[in-house]
């Protein structure tokens, strides 16, 4: 698994962690192990355990945000922290030690040779064995999600709650710029295929999460569901400035193109569009 | 607050048994009396910059409308004649609920809009603190030499602040 291709590029991997002292200095001491060429950027959200000093000491650089912003504020953190330091790629590796370092390598180089060029490439459990049981909500939230998603997407989406995804610099402006909030995994693709940036999946085994709950219980199951197919269908209803397929997302485009196009959802697009105040 | 007011009074109004509808002196003294206080109340908020302009146009607006229907009592009966509504008072229960309701939303857009921007700025933060540390050399960028010079960084990084990557309204 030679990354002839990626070796010169500048990797980053990005450690959202919430509370996880316990494993997220594993999680580190892998991700050098098995991909020595990522660099690691721990987003300490707003933990109030050790988990920062923890990761600090592994050799990470840490992130700290003053206060808990959730999955999706802490990886836009990350994001944009690539996007600030020139990063190629970034990858997001979770803190609770599910996602697998060693997987690293081969996601790299199929961002350049798998799907021509993928804009995201990201781990699929469900391509094969997902290396642990997955529970059934997950997985019926999955199903469900998954064939909306292929259907808009025109692909097969199998994993859409993964969080174990790859971009390329395209995919870091993107979210750098803008990022969903509460449960991002599934809208973020929706913007990827918005921006008509290509998504490739690979085969991956999780790990069980190591410590504390899914951020997904069966008692916010309800809301998730409804959350999230509401973001989908507002999300079609959305007008975003789409470039041209091979074109790059400019940053700063927004600015110039969205007070013409918003009517809808001034509620989750980037800050202020125009002079909304 | 002071269509409240101002509704109360046409309750009174009508309990004490003037013409059903009609808006007796003594309530209508009442109300002037409610409205204008809370329109000083209004006034003494801004005087003391506790509102921020834009919210205080839109109190000021409020409270004014509260006072002259206080004192022209008779232009809350044309308008209920003029739009078929039986009651005044229920006209002016509804005009209070429909602004009520837009002022929610409007505040609900607000909130949206602070919390976007406190992201922003927790984000910010904490690359700034990174950013500090690894200048001070208390970070763990001084361990490692795989390529990436903290120094070269440090300079990229320089000339990125000076275009934040998200717009600026």
């Amino acid at each position: 698994m030679s990354d002839s291709g990626t070796s010169k590029l500048r990797k980053l991997a990005i450690v959202p962690a919430y509370n996880e002292q316990g494993m997220v200095g594993r999680v580190v001491r892998d991700i050098n192990r098995h991909a020595p060429d990522f660099d690691v950027v721990v987003v300490d959200d707003g933990s109030l355990d050790a988990t920062a000093a923890v990761a600090e000491r592994e050799g990470a650089t840490v992130l700290r945000l003053p206060f808990n912003l959730g999955i999706g504020g802490a990886m836009q953190a990350g994001y944009k922290y690539a996007l600030h330091r020139d990063y190629d790629i970034a990858v997001q590796v979770d803190g609770d030690g599910q996602h697998k370092p060693e997987y690293l390598p081969s996601m790299a180089e199929a961002l350049h040779t798998g799907g021509e060029d993928a804009d995201m490439v990201y781990g699929s459990r469900f391509l094969g064995d997902p290396g642990y049981k997955v529970p059934f909500m997950r997985r019926l939230g999955n199903r469900i999600f998954g064939v909306v998603l292929s259907v808009i997407c025109r692909q097969p989406i199998t994993d859409p709650t993964s969080g174990f995804r790859m971009v390329n610099r395209n995919g870091i402006e993107l979210f750098a710029r803008d990022y969903p909030h509460d449960y991002p995994e599934v809208e973020a693709i929706l913007m990827l295929n918005a921006h008509k940036l290509k998504i490739h999946e690979v085969h991956v085994k999780m790990n069980a999460r190591g410590f504390g709950e899914s951020s997904i219980d069966y008692m916010s199951a309800a809301y998730y569901m409804i959350k999230v197919m509401m973001a989908i269908f507002i999300g079609l209803l959305r007008r975003r400035p789409v470039p041209n397929a091979g074109e790059l997302p400019q940053t700063g485009e927004f600015a110039a193109v969205a007070p013409g196009a918003g009517s809808a959802g001034s509620a989750s697009v980037p800050p202020r569009e125009g002079g909304t105040s | 607050m002071s269509a409240a007011i101002n509704g109360a009074a046409l309750f009174v109004a009508q309990l004490v048994g003037d013409h059903p509808g009609e808006v007796s002196k003594r309530a209508q003294i009442f109300a002037v009396i409610g409205t204008v206080l809370f329109l000083a109340l209004v006034v003494e908020l801004v005087r003391r910059r506790k509102l921020v302009e834009r919210y205080a146009l839109l109190w000021m607006l409020v409270a004014i409308f509260g006072v002259v229907l206080a004192v022209w009592n008779d232009a809350l009966n044309s308008i209920a004649e003029a739009t078929g509504i039986q009651s005044p008072t229920n006209g002016l229960f509804l005009l209070g609920l429909v602004a009520i309701v837009a002022m929610l939303l409007n505040f609900s857009a607000a909130i949206s809009r602070l919390s976007e921007e406190t992201k922003i700025l927790a984000q910010t933060a904490s690359r700034l603190d990174a950013e500090i540390r690894e200048l001070r050399g208390e970070g763990p960028h001084a361990r490692n030499g795989n390529g990436n010079g903290a120094a070269a960084e440090g300079a990229a990084v320089a000339a990125a602040d000076e275009a934040p990557p998200h717009e600026q309204g």
